[in-house]
C-alpha cells in the first residue's frame, strides 16, 4: 500500500468532527461571556460612576482573575475542552494558557520554570497580537489622518 | 533477520500499578493502584520515579529475590531522556539498559531480555515500563491544566508501572519467540491521530512473523497489539484485509480494553504501560489463551519533528508467549 492509499484508508475510517455543533456551543458560550461583560461594564458604569474605558478595563481584570482562579482550582480545562472557541477566544482563553503553563512549570524554578515557559503558549497570541495593532495603527492614520 | 526463538525463557512474575484513572476502567486486578496523580510526592516525574521503584521492590520481594540475583534490568519510559528510569534505576545495584522505542518499549525490552539470558551466564533481568499521563501531556501536549479541545482520534496516555522477571526457570509463561520490526512511516503528520501512524507498522511485523515462523494467523489463541485506539483498530485490521488478505478475527486492542466508554478518552488509551497492564491483568488471568502475540506499537515522534511538518515514523515489536499449563 502506497502513501495516497494509505491517506484514502485512514480518511475513510477517521471520525469527523460535528463542526456546526461545535461552533454552535462557541457561539452560546462566547456570546454568553460577552453578555456577562457587558452586564458587568453595565453596572460598572451606572452604579460606581465610571467611564465606559475604565469599565472596561475593570471588567478585563475580573474575567482574567476568574479563569485564572478557576484553572488553578483545576476544572477551567474541562469547561474549555466543552466549550472549546466560546472560551478560547475571549480573554478567558489568554488568561487559561498563562496560569496554566505557569502552574506546570513552577516546580522548575522562578527562572527557569516559571518565567521561562509563562508565555509559552500566550506568546503567540502576544506576539501577532501587537503586529497586528501596528498595521492597524499605521492603517488607521493613514486612512483617518 | 527479523525473528528470533528462544530455548527456554520464562516470565517468572509480573507486578502492575494503575493510575486513578485506570482503577475505575475496565480492570479490577492491578496489584496496586495510585489515589491521585503525585503518589505522595512533588512532582508527577517524582511520581513516576517512585511507581517504577515500588514495581522493582515487590518484584524482588514478592520472589525472594536479592539485587545481585538480577543480571539486568531494562526499562524505557516516555519522559525526556527517559530520565524517569534513569533516575530508578539509580538506587539500584543492578546493570540497567535504558531504552525507548516510545509505546513498544515494553516488547522492546522483553525481546533484549530475552536474548541476553539465551546466552550463557546471565539468570534473571526485570523488563519494565511506565507512563503518566500528566508527565506525557507536558511532554508531547500542552501544560497539564490547559483544556485544549482534541480531536476523536486522539489517545490517552494511560498512567501505570509494570515490570516482569524474565528468568530461565521454568514458569507458567513461555517466551517463546520474537520479531523486531523495521520503522514504517506512511505519510501521517498528525500526531493526534497514532493509531494511523503505528497501524501499518503493527500490520507488517504481524506479516512478517508469521512468514519467518511459517504461522497462520489463527495459530494464536489471541493476538494484542499495543493502543492503536479505537480508531486505529479498524484501520489495523482493514490495512491486514487490503494488503496481505489476512482476515484478523483473534485481534484485541490494549488502547480499547482499559478505560470505560463513559470516561471520555476519546479513541482510548495509550502509553507504554498500556499492552503490560492489559497482558498481565487481563489476557494472562484468562486461562483461554494459551498462544498469545503480542505486537507492541509506538508512534516515534518527537515533538520538535512535529512541528516541523515532518512524517512520523511508527515501529512495532512482537513477542510470542505461550501459557504451558
Amino acid at each position: 500500500m502506497n502513501k495516497d492509499e494509505y491517506k484514502k484508508l485512514v480518511d475513510e475510517y477517521t471520525p469527523k468532527e460535528n463542526k456546526v455543533k461545535n461552533a454552535i456551543i462557541a457561539f452560546l458560550v462566547g456570546g454568553l461571556v460577552g453578555f456577562v461583560g457587558q452586564v458587568i461594564v453595565t453596572i460598572f458604569m451606572t452604579s460606581f460612576g465610571m467611564e465606559q474605558v475604565e469599565a472596561c478595563s475593570w471588567l478585563c481584570i475580573l474575567v482574567i482573575l476568574f479563569a485564572s482562579f478557576l484553572t488553578a482550582l483545576g476544572f477551567f480545562d474541562n469547561w474549555v475542552t466543552r466549550a472549546k472557541a466560546g472560551l478560547i477566544v475571549p480573554t478567558t482563553g489568554f488568561a487559561h494558557s498563562i496560569t496554566s503553563a505557569a502552574l506546570d512549570y513552577k516546580k522548575e524554578g522562578l527562572i527557569t520554570g516559571l518565567g521561562a515557559n509563562f508565555f509559552k503558549l500566550a506568546g503567540s497570541v502576544l506576539l501577532y497580537g501587537m503586529i497586528a495593532s501596528f498595521f492597524l495603527a499605521i492603517f488607521g492614520v493613514i486612512v483617518y489622518g | 533477520m527479523d525473528s528470533m526463538k528462544f530455548t527456554n525463557i520464562y516470565l517468572k512474575d509480573s507486578f502492575s500499578i494503575a493510575g486513578p484513572l485506570e482503577k475505575e476502567g475496565q480492570i479490577k486486578n492491578y496489584n496496586l493502584t495510585m489515589d491521585d496523580y503525585y503518589y505522595h510526592e512533588k512532582t508527577f516525574e517524582q511520581a513516576e520515579v517512585k511507581m517504577q521503584r515500588v514495581v522493582i521492590d515487590n518484584l524482588l520481594l514478592r520472589n525472594k529475590l536479592l539485587e545481585s540475583d538480577i543480571d539486568y534490568l531494562i526499562s524505557g519510559d516516555l519522559s525526556n531522556q527517559i530520565s524517569v528510569s534513569s533516575y530508578t534505576a539509580r538506587g539500584y545495584h543492578i546493570p540497567f539498559l535504558g531504552i525507548y522505542s516510545a509505546c513498544a518499549t515494553f516488547a522492546e525490552a522483553l525481546i533484549i531480555g530475552a536474548r541476553f539470558l539465551d546466552g550463557k551466564g546471565s539468570r534473571k533481568a526485570i523488563a519494565l515500563t511506565s507512563s503518566h499521563n500528566l508527565n506525557a501531556e507536558k511532554q508531547f501536549r500542552f501544560p497539564v491544566e490547559y483544556g485544549a479541545p482534541k480531536p476523536k482520534t486522539t489517545t490517552f496516555t494511560a498512567t501505570g508501572c509494570v515490570g516482569t522477571i524474565l528468568s530461565k526457570e521454568a514458569s507458567n509463561v513461555k517466551v517463546e519467540g520474537a520479531t523486531v520490526g523495521t520503522v514504517v512511516d506512511l505519510g501521517i503528520k498528525d500526531a493526534t491521530h497514532m493509531g494511523a501512524v503505528m497501524a501499518p507498522a503493527a500490520a507488517q511485523t504481524l506479516k512478517q512473523h508469521l512468514a519467518d515462523f511459517n504461522r497462520n494467523v489463527d495459530y494464536y489463541d489471541v493476538i494484542l497489539t499495543g493502543d492503536l485506539g479505537s480508531v486505529g483498530c479498524e484501520i489495523f485490521r482493514e490495512y491486514m484485509k487490503r494488503s496481505y488478505g489476512v482476515k484478523l478475527k483473534n485481534h484485541m486492542d490494549a488502547g480499547t480494553e482499559i478505560f470505560l466508554e463513559s470516561q471520555d478518552v476519546y479513541a482510548g488509551a495509550s502509553g507504554p504501560v498500556s499492552l503490560p497492564l492489559v497482558l498481565f491483568n487481563k489476557i494472562l488471568k484468562n486461562n483461554r489463551y494459551k498462544k498469545i502475540l503480542i505486537i507492541a506499537t509506538g508512534s516515534l515522534h518527537s515533538p520538535t519533528f512535529v512541528n516541523q511538518k515532518i512524517t512520523i515514523p511508527a515501529i512495532a515489536h512482537a513477542v510470542s508467549l505461550e501459557v504451558l499449563k
